[in-house]
């Protein structure tokens, strides 16, 4: 099976988001790392080639089971490919563009489908959706330029008939589930806590280095931001809740204040 | 025109996340509204049908029985050749986050997700970087919109509608086989908790940092006479079962008291509680989004504050409010 799996570098989880002087985007001095449900993604591809190498059910005849990392970012998102290919991930593209970021979903799915133009997938896996744009479109984009089927909010993914289809478990609200299945290649956009991420090894981080990266750009692909159909007019901080009140002091002064609102709150 | 698409659950009923999508619409202020409905039965069109609107486009086919991204795109692209809105809004559900990307893509145009307010008709207000920014965003001139609507964003209470049922029209759409087989909806284990009736709960994030913790977080729980909850992060981690798991997709709750601690406040989680009375925040970050909807908030460092709160509140249990 020939999985491609795409990541996005987003802003670390903890890094303080500050807004540039144009107001249309954050300031790109903060940390990054993938964006958690990518690394889902990630870690249900090597579970399933694991599984077909282990099982021997790689069909005879037919190429390896591979899996290609794919980022559409500015160079720094090189680091989110290496640490992919650490994991495993046989190989990288990399579109590599400055504007990456002022694109939108459509624009990077177009980015996304032209640069592998000409390869066939089985199986597509993105992330839900992106910490920092949350747009929470871009695979079923790329299924729609393609012509591919596509599940959402999936927790859960087999094989059906070597890998002419695949089953997939689709979260619902509230705690309900639903398995659906299709015909193949086909696009899964992977929702957070689908299994506990591996780390990269010493040994993976070591052979990352050998492994292939191709690199194409977004100029290349034809691909810039007058693409985008939408269109961000203005960033800002919301506002905190009217009458919401602050607590102040030290922790104990704070606790102390909190205490005495709570027993007011549910009087004992 | 504006054509709201609205969404009706397993039983039948309309989502009233749909009603609240029809109210966004004509809080837009520009001009008609109409509903498409694919599917769903006499009591669906009724409750649509007594919402202020000038029309029904109500699609038809044996195969939209149930769900199926592929169905409701094509089904959908005929009642907007049919319709010719201006506008398609949607309430932002699980389904929508399924088919609407691809709608908006094979009618040449654009989603603009999860809007939880209008600046002007023409430009939606949504969050973004997990709620910690909201950006003012607009459609390319020229291209068809498709718009998602944050459930509980709009207030539906003001939908009424005077006089007769607004008119039906039938519309026999005719969508290929589905690509994409769908089977039951299931739930998991049996919930062993329901914290939808706790009178106290205290929900702890990922600020928590690691599953021993947790034994701090009981603590304070029990001073407080509360249950404990918790965001996703902790549940998918197995740190406390699933059924604690308050949000979209785990418990709706609605406390007296709900005390958040490290949870960053991301829509899915506020979605479960913010029906809550009474919200208390502590979080190390003053810019963390779950202080937008705090009565009482603590910026900072949960480890010096939790304790020290269990302290105050184990001080004098009985202690008279200040
Ligand atoms: C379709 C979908 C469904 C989802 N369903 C749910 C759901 O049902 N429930 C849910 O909760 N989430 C759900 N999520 C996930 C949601 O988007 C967030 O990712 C999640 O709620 C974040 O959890 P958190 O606040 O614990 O973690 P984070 O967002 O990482 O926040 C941790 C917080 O802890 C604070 N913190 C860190 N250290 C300290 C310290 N020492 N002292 C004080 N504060 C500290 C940080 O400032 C931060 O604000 C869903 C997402 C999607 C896309
Ligand atoms: N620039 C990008 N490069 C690679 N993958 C991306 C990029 N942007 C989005 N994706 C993928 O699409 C998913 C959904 O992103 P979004 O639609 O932006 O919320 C992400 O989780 C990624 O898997």
């Amino acid at each position: 099976m020939k999985i491609l799996v795409c990541l996005k570098q987003v802003p670390g989880k903890d890094a303080p988001v500050r807004i540039e002087a144009n107001q249309r985007a954050i300031r790109d001095d903060v940390p990054y790392e993938i964006n958690e449900p990518d690394l889902f993604a990630l870690e249900a591809a090597l579970r399933l080639k694991e599984a077909q190498v282990q099982g021997g059910s790689e069909p005879a005849g037919e190429p390896q089971s591979e899996i290609v990392a794919l980022t559409v970012g500015p160079a720094r998102a090189s680091q989110a490919l290496r640490e992919a290919l650490a994991k495993g991930a046989d190989r990288a593209i990399h579109v590599e563009g400055a504007e990456a970021p002022q694109l939108d979903a459509y624009a990077v799915a177009e980015a996304i489908t032209r640069a592998i133009a000409g390869e066939s997938y089985d199986l597509i896996l993105t992330g839900l959706q992106a910490d920092d744009d949350g747009f929470g479109q871009t695979g079923v984009i790329v299924a729609e330029l393609l012509g591919a089927p596509h599940a959402t909010i999936i927790m859960e993914i087999v094989p059906v008939a070597g890998r002419a289809r695949i089953r997939a478990k689709r979260e619902l609200e509230g705690g309900r589930f639903q398995w659906v299945e299709m015909p193949t290649p086909a696009v899964l956009a992977i929702q957070s806590g689908i299994g506990k991420l591996r780390y990269a090894t010493l040994m993976g981080i070591k052979q990352a280095k050998n492994k292939p990266l191709r690199q194409t750009t977004l100029e290349e692909l034809g691909v810039r931001p007058s693409l985008n159909r939408q269109v961000i007019e203005r960033l800002y901080v919301p506002a905190k809740r009217q009458g919401g009140e602050l607590l102040t002091g030290t922790a104990a002064e704070q606790a102390a204040q909190l205490a005495a609102r709570i027993r007011r709150e549910i009087p004992r | 025109m504006i054509l709201v698409v609205a969404e009706t659950h397993a039983s039948g009923e309309v989502n009233p996340a749909s009603l609240e999508a029809i109210a966004a619409a004509q809080q837009l202020g520009t001009g008609a509204v109409c509903a498409a409905l694919l599917g769903g039965d006499a009591s669906a069109v009724a409750a649509l049908t007594a919402c202020p609107i000038e029309r029904l486009y109500h699609g038809q086919h044996p195969s939209l029985a149930t769900y199926s991204p592929d169905v409701w795109v094509q089904a959908l692209v005929q009642i907007y050749e049919q319709a010719q809105p201006t506008l398609v809004l949607l309430a932002h559900t699980y389904q929508a986050r399924d088919f609407a990307p691809q709608l908006a893509t094979r009618l040449g145009g654009a989603l603009i997700s999860d809007v939880t307010g209008v600046k002007s008709p023409a430009i939606f207000i949504r969050p973004m970087y997990q709620g910690k920014l909201a950006a003012e965003v607009s459609f390319r001139p020229d291209i068809p919109g498709v718009v998602t609507v944050q459930i509980g964003a709009f207030n539906r209470a003001s939908l009424r509608r005077d006089g007769a049922p607004a008119p039906v029209t039938m519309v026999n759409v005719t969508p290929d086989a589905p690509r994409i087989e769908a089977g039951e909806i299931f739930t998991e284990a049996k919930q062993a908790i329901d914290l939808s009736h706790a009178p106290v709960i205290v929900a702890v994030g990922r600020g928590i940092k690691d599953p021993k913790n947790l034994d701090m977080a009981r603590q304070l729980a029990a001073a407080m006479g509360a249950e404990l909850a918790a965001s996703r992060p902790i549940c998918d981690s197995g740190w406390l079962p699933m059924d604690r798991q308050v949000g979209s997709s785990g418990q709706t709750v609605a406390p007296k008291l709900y005390l958040a601690v490290g949870i960053s406040g991301a829509i899915q989680h506020l979605v479960g509680m913010r029906g809550s009375r009474t919200v208390v925040a502590i979080n190390k970050d003053p810019d963390a989004p779950i202080f937008e909807i705090a009565d009482y908030g603590v910026v900072g460092d949960l480890f010096e504050v939790v304790p020290a709160l269990i302290a105050a509140l184990q001080a004098s249990p009985g202690a008279p409010p200040d």
